[in-house]
């Protein structure tokens, strides 16, 4: 059972916080979420949180023709996260590599829970994630926005699927890490669930923590989930508001 | 207990109502609660709870009348694209009967057809067919995609809003249940024709629509006499094709 703590044995606010951007222990970068950017996916999104730039295309559900990857009674859900060569300083060697398969399999894992994939049997599903720039925490700016994409699409879901990342920096916990903390600090713990009932999809974690400050960090992260999870309806709304 | 309005946009996961509700579509039961499973609008009918969506895929069900595309041809069916995850099949006895004939002579691959759906297995194989009044083969025109769930919205009530269509650019107009609308008349009304069925998609959630979409139609309409008054304006009536009501 996760509990979500309000800031209660550290006290809030900037003056106690010794982050490199200045943020609170429990404050998320700024974030931008829009739905249905893209004219020819069935669904898409596009995320800004910090200095990730994030792009999600939707496709289907739509026929599936490699025979062996059909499922007799519901869909396949195929991620493919990728990151483009401008998308961080140093050029990075455009195409899949070990890092990128990790993600797209963890994102693909992270988001099934959460549809209705025995509604489409036989079929595929397709979520493009491109990240166009990195600043730390892509997977997690990826999930949130691929759910939205898929929301935009019209795939029928228990709930709208969203992550955000916790971890260790300077001997602090702190809720969303930035590219410098996630570098220099001590851990960083990725999760992603589904707001309404607090399941969780997705728990990653590298670095060490000790038993009671990987808990603070869940808290936190789940904290920082469900501020996500605003932003991201808000988003699906507006797409269709006046 | 009820949670939202009728017409409200809910997003998956919304709690729509408690156990006193029944289930509709695009809403599912989680312990005593009813949550909507898609985008859309909920719609409340008694004391059933439903979400229309705002954006859809068609899936294909027995009797439906459908616009195909032929996208290949094998040794005695055509295969073709419905819009729709699952593709369909028109096998060549049901056009030809008993005799042998070359398929490619009748239906060549790009051709659109206007058909019906005989059948969809459980292996979710579409069969298709051609008998029934109306349904063939289109020579010519444009091909416009909506979401299938706008459908309804376009045909209006009792055909009211595409006859209005159909009236006011003299162009034929066929819908097929699977989102797809066939539209054949002077290419400059044509192209009318699809912007205000574009139109007609883009705001299917707003009220008053048919009055909306008239007034559209007249501006365009004396947009474009204004433009030929010196040209001739006169335009021969076309027939009018049976085409499908809800």
């Amino acid at each position: 059972m996760i509990k979500i703590t309000v800031e209660s044995d550290l006290s809030t606010g900037t003056e106690t916080s010794a982050r490199a951007d200045g943020r609170a222990f429990n404050e998320l970068r700024p974030l931008k979420i829009s739905a249905g950017v893209l004219e020819r996916a069935d669904g898409s999104a596009y995320l800004e949180m910090g200095g990730n730039k994030v792009l999600v295309a939707v496709y289907g559900p739509r026929e599936l023709h490699i025979r062996h990857m059909m499922q007799p009674d519901k869909a396949v859900l195929r991620c493919r996260y990728n990151m483009a060569p401008f998308s961080v300083d140093d050029r990075k060697r455009p195409g899949p590599d070990r890092r990128s398969v990790e993600i797209s399999k963890i994102t693909s894992e992270a988001l099934t829970p959460a549809v209705f994939l025995e509604k489409f049997p036989r079929s595929t599903i397709d979520v493009f994630i491109e990240v166009l720039e990195a600043e730390g925490g892509t997977r997690c700016a990826g999930i949130t926005a691929a759910s939205v994409a898929l929301a935009d699409a019209g795939i029928p879901m228990r709930d709208i699927v969203v992550a955000c990342a916790a971890g260790k920096s300077n001997g602090q916990v702190v809720m969303d890490l930035s590219e410098a903390e996630d570098k220099e600090g001590e851990a960083d713990l990725p999760i992603a669930m589904m707001p309404r009932t607090g399941e969780i999809t997705l728990l990653q974690m590298d670095g060490h923590l000790t038993g009671e400050e990987f808990e603070r960090a869940i808290d936190l992260a789940v904290e920082g989930c469900m501020k996500i999870s605003e932003e991201q309806k808000k988003a699906i709304k507006e797409r269709y508001g006046d | 207990m009820i949670f939202v309005k009728d017409k409200e946009i809910v997003v998956p996961g919304d709690v729509l109502a408690d156990e006193e509700y029944h289930t509709g579509r695009g809403t599912f039961r989680e312990k005593n609660n009813i949550l909507s499973s898609l985008v859309g609008l909920v719609a409340i009918r008694d004391k059933k709870i439903s979400v229309i969506p705002l954006q859809s895929k068609y899936i294909p069900k027995r009797g439906d009348v459908v616009i195909g595309k032929i996208t290949d041809i094998r040794f005695s069916m055509w295969n073709l694209d419905i819009n729709s995850p699952y593709s369909g099949f028109l096998p060549a006895s049901d056009v030809f009967g008993k005799e042998k004939r070359e398929l490619s002579r009748t239906f060549d691959v790009g051709d659109v057809l206007f058909l019906r759906v005989v059948d969809v297995d459980e292996v979710k194989k579409v069969k298709l067919g051609l008998k029934g009044r109306g349904l063939g083969k289109f020579r010519g025109g444009i091909l416009i995609n909506i979401t299938p769930t706008k459908v309804p919205r376009l045909i209006g009530k009792k055909g009211s809003m595409i006859n209005m269509i159909k009236d006011e650019t003299h162009c034929d107009v066929v819908v097929g249940q699977n989102g797809v609308v066939w539209v054949k008349g002077e290419p400059e009304m044509e192209r009318v024709a699809e912007k205000v069925i574009k139109m007609i998609e883009e705001q299917s959630h707003t009220s008053g629509l048919t009055d909306r979409v008239r007034n559209m139609l007249l501006e365009i309409l004396g947009e474009i006499q204004e433009e030929s008054e010196d040209l001739e304006g006169s335009e021969e009536e076309e027939e009018n094709r049976e085409e499908f009501i809800q």
